[in-house]
């Protein structure tokens, strides 16, 4: 086998640790799907009551959020497991193997997507139990999953780097509990427009806010009139801003991977 | 068996091939932490087949110095070179022929210990089968055949260091690093990892071992190297080393301490005085001679002793020695 060919045969034991995990310890699975599916029903039937969408189900709208908010809370998954494996030393034994040293990150990127693939199928099967469906045809829903999973890709990036920076177990649970406002702080959940003034300009321009108001596009599902330039514009932001993200920290993963060895 | 014997027969073809002497080799190495050197010109030779210990106080770059030999680090200057290969140009075949067992068990809790130990054995590039068959192999080797199930995490804490070694041995590496591969264990898991190094040298292994326990470094290693501040400053076997800090010495308890100066001057000018633990001790050249001599000499002065005996030095006071006047 040449090196291209150990390099994916090397990522892919490392992904099918992920794999095992899941198989040794499914109730931790479980619980890990089952908590977007909980969100969604707090929001759906204890708050979305109370909160009404011009021309249109407050469900329908929500789904989308609530599936771009799930892929920006994979991030935690991503930073604490390499965090983990940095504290522990698994890392380093990684890297006194004769191994792929690439395999060590994408064996974590293709373990991530898979689980983020699994999570999104049991959001989207709750969505469609709670009456939420994709009227725009298969095409444009795949087109919506392409766009949601686009952005948990770059997320990868931004958490495979917090997790090399970040090593001691007290910074990955407060990092752990700051995700949450980056994903309430969006269109996820209610519009920006009902939000204070600066507020609602932060929650617009939202990475999640542009990927969430281009999937309800997509499935043509109802959002809110909101004339700002950000939800005018929201496809291209949602192609826009995970590429940003990407060529940020893919560098700088990279970068704080080597200086592992310094 | 068939593994560790064709492992012997390569570890020879080396040796004849390239001539070498030593199979973990270092010069000069430094590896500064701003202004702080870990290593400050550090130089060792490990020769084959033998277990060298690397000695020193917490914070002397005996773990540093592991990590730049095993290519997890890189040195800001200094060459270094493992099984005949530089660790900085040649990373990749050094990694091919050593194993480390580092000072937390590098373990995926979760899986279980075969799990590990397949997981490992394919990153190190075994085909499916093979690292089935060594993982299955060494867990009978250290004991762990039928609980090899059994998720890492509830493993006893000396279970999961003989698990740890055997994950550092999966390619039967001829060079094996053992940072501190007993720090935390209770006396029973230190005794079952000091049986599973033996067993190892036994079978041919150059291995490398940092411990804060000198027990341990004049159990195990053939040779110790002291280190201090980042550099080597003794080197020799256990015995040598001892002999550094002067030879055997003739020492008294006396029950009384107001004894303690009429004691003292019945050894000798040379002689030593503790009042804390009421000893007094002195250089004893002639062993036997002197202590029947010391004890005619207590008894005829009518001095009571509780303890009169030849002492021969120990690492702890050889470490003591060497490394208190730099500190």
């Amino acid at each position: 086998m040449n090196r291209l060919t150990w390099a994916l045969a090397d990522g892919w034991t490392v992904t099918r640790r992920e794999v095992t995990h899941w198989t040794a310890n499914p109730g931790q699975l479980v619980a890990g799907l089952l908590f977007p599916v909980m969100v969604l029903l707090l929001f759906a039937y204890l708050l979305g009551g109370g909160i009404a969408v011009p021309g249109g189900d407050y469900r329908e709208f929500l789904m989308p959020g609530m599936f771009a908010m799930t892929m920006v809370f994979g991030l935690e998954g991503t930073f604490t497991a390499i965090a983990n494996d940095v504290t522990k030393g698994v890392t380093d034994r990684f890297r006194s193997l004769p191994m792929a040293s690439s395999a060590v990150v994408s064996g974590r990127a293709a373990a991530d997507m898979l689980t983020t693939v699994l999570s999104l199928t049991v959001l989207i099967v709750s969505g469609l139990a709670v009456g939420w469906s994709a009227r725009n045809g298969f095409g444009d829903a795949l087109a919506a999953v392409g766009l949601l999973l686009w952005l948990r890709f770059a997320l990868l990036w931004a958490g495979i780097w917090l997790g090399l920076k970040i090593r001691n177990p007290e910074a990955v649970m407060a990092l752990q509990i700051l995700v949450w406002p980056i994903g309430f702080l969006s269109n996820a959940i209610t519009s920006p427009a009902t939000m204070p003034g600066w507020l609602g300009v932060i929650a617009d321009w939202n990475p999640l806010s542009s990927t969430a108001a281009a999937a309800r596009e997509l499935f043509g599902n109802p959002g809110w009139a909101n004339d700002t330039w950000a939800a005018a514009h929201a496809l291209e932001l949602a192609l826009a801003w995970p590429l940003v993200i990407t060529a940020i920290f893919a560098p700088l993963s990279v970068r704080a991977y080597r200086n592992l060895s310094r | 068996m068939p593994l560790s014997v064709l492992g012997a027969l390569n570890r020879r073809l080396y040796g004849t091939l390239y001539g070498m002497t030593y199979t973990i080799e270092a010069h000069g190495l430094v590896k500064r932490y701003g202004a702080r050197a870990a290593l400050d010109g550090f130089d060792l030779a490990v020769p084959e087949e033998t277990v060298h210990g690397l000695l020193g106080p917490n914070g002397a770059g005996k773990t540093t110095a592991v990590r730049v030999l095993t290519t997890l680090l890189r040195p800001d200057a200094g060459t270094a070179r493992v099984a005949g290969f530089d660790v900085t140009r040649d990373g990749g075949q050094v990694r091919r022929r050593i194993g480390l067992v580092g000072q937390h068990a590098a373990l995926d809790e979760a899986l279980s210990g075969r799990a590990n130990l397949e997981m490992f054995g394919r990153l190190s590039h075994l085909r499916p089968k093979a690292a089935r068959l060594r993982a299955g192999e060494l867990l009978d080797r250290f004991g762990l055949g039928d609980t090899g199930r059994k998720a890492v995490k509830d493993y006893s804490g000396g279970m999961r260091r003989r698990l740890d070694l055997a994950a550092g041995l999966i390619l039967s590496p001829p060079v094996l690093f053992l940072d501190e591969p007993t720090t935390g264990l209770d006396p029973r898991g230190r005794a079952e990892v000091w049986a599973a190094v033996r067993a190892l040298v036994a079978d041919g292994t150059t291995v490398l071992l940092t411990t804060q326990y000198l027990e341990e470094a004049d159990q195990l290693a053939h040779r110790i190297t002291v280190v201090n501040e980042g550099r080597q400053v003794a080197e020799g076997s256990p015995e040598e080393l001892k002999k550094t800090v002067g030879g055997d010495r003739v020492e008294v308890v006396v029950h009384d301490p107001a004894d303690l100066p009429a004691a003292a001057a019945l050894l000798g000018p040379a002689a030593e005085t503790d009042p804390d633990t009421r000893r007094v001790s002195a250089p004893a050249p002639d062993r036997m001679a002197t202590l029947s001599a010391v004890v005619h000499d207590l008894a005829a002065s009518g001095i009571a002793a509780d303890d009169v005996a030849i002492r021969r030095p120990t690492l702890d006071e050889v470490f003591l020695h060497l490394t208190r006047g730099a500190a």
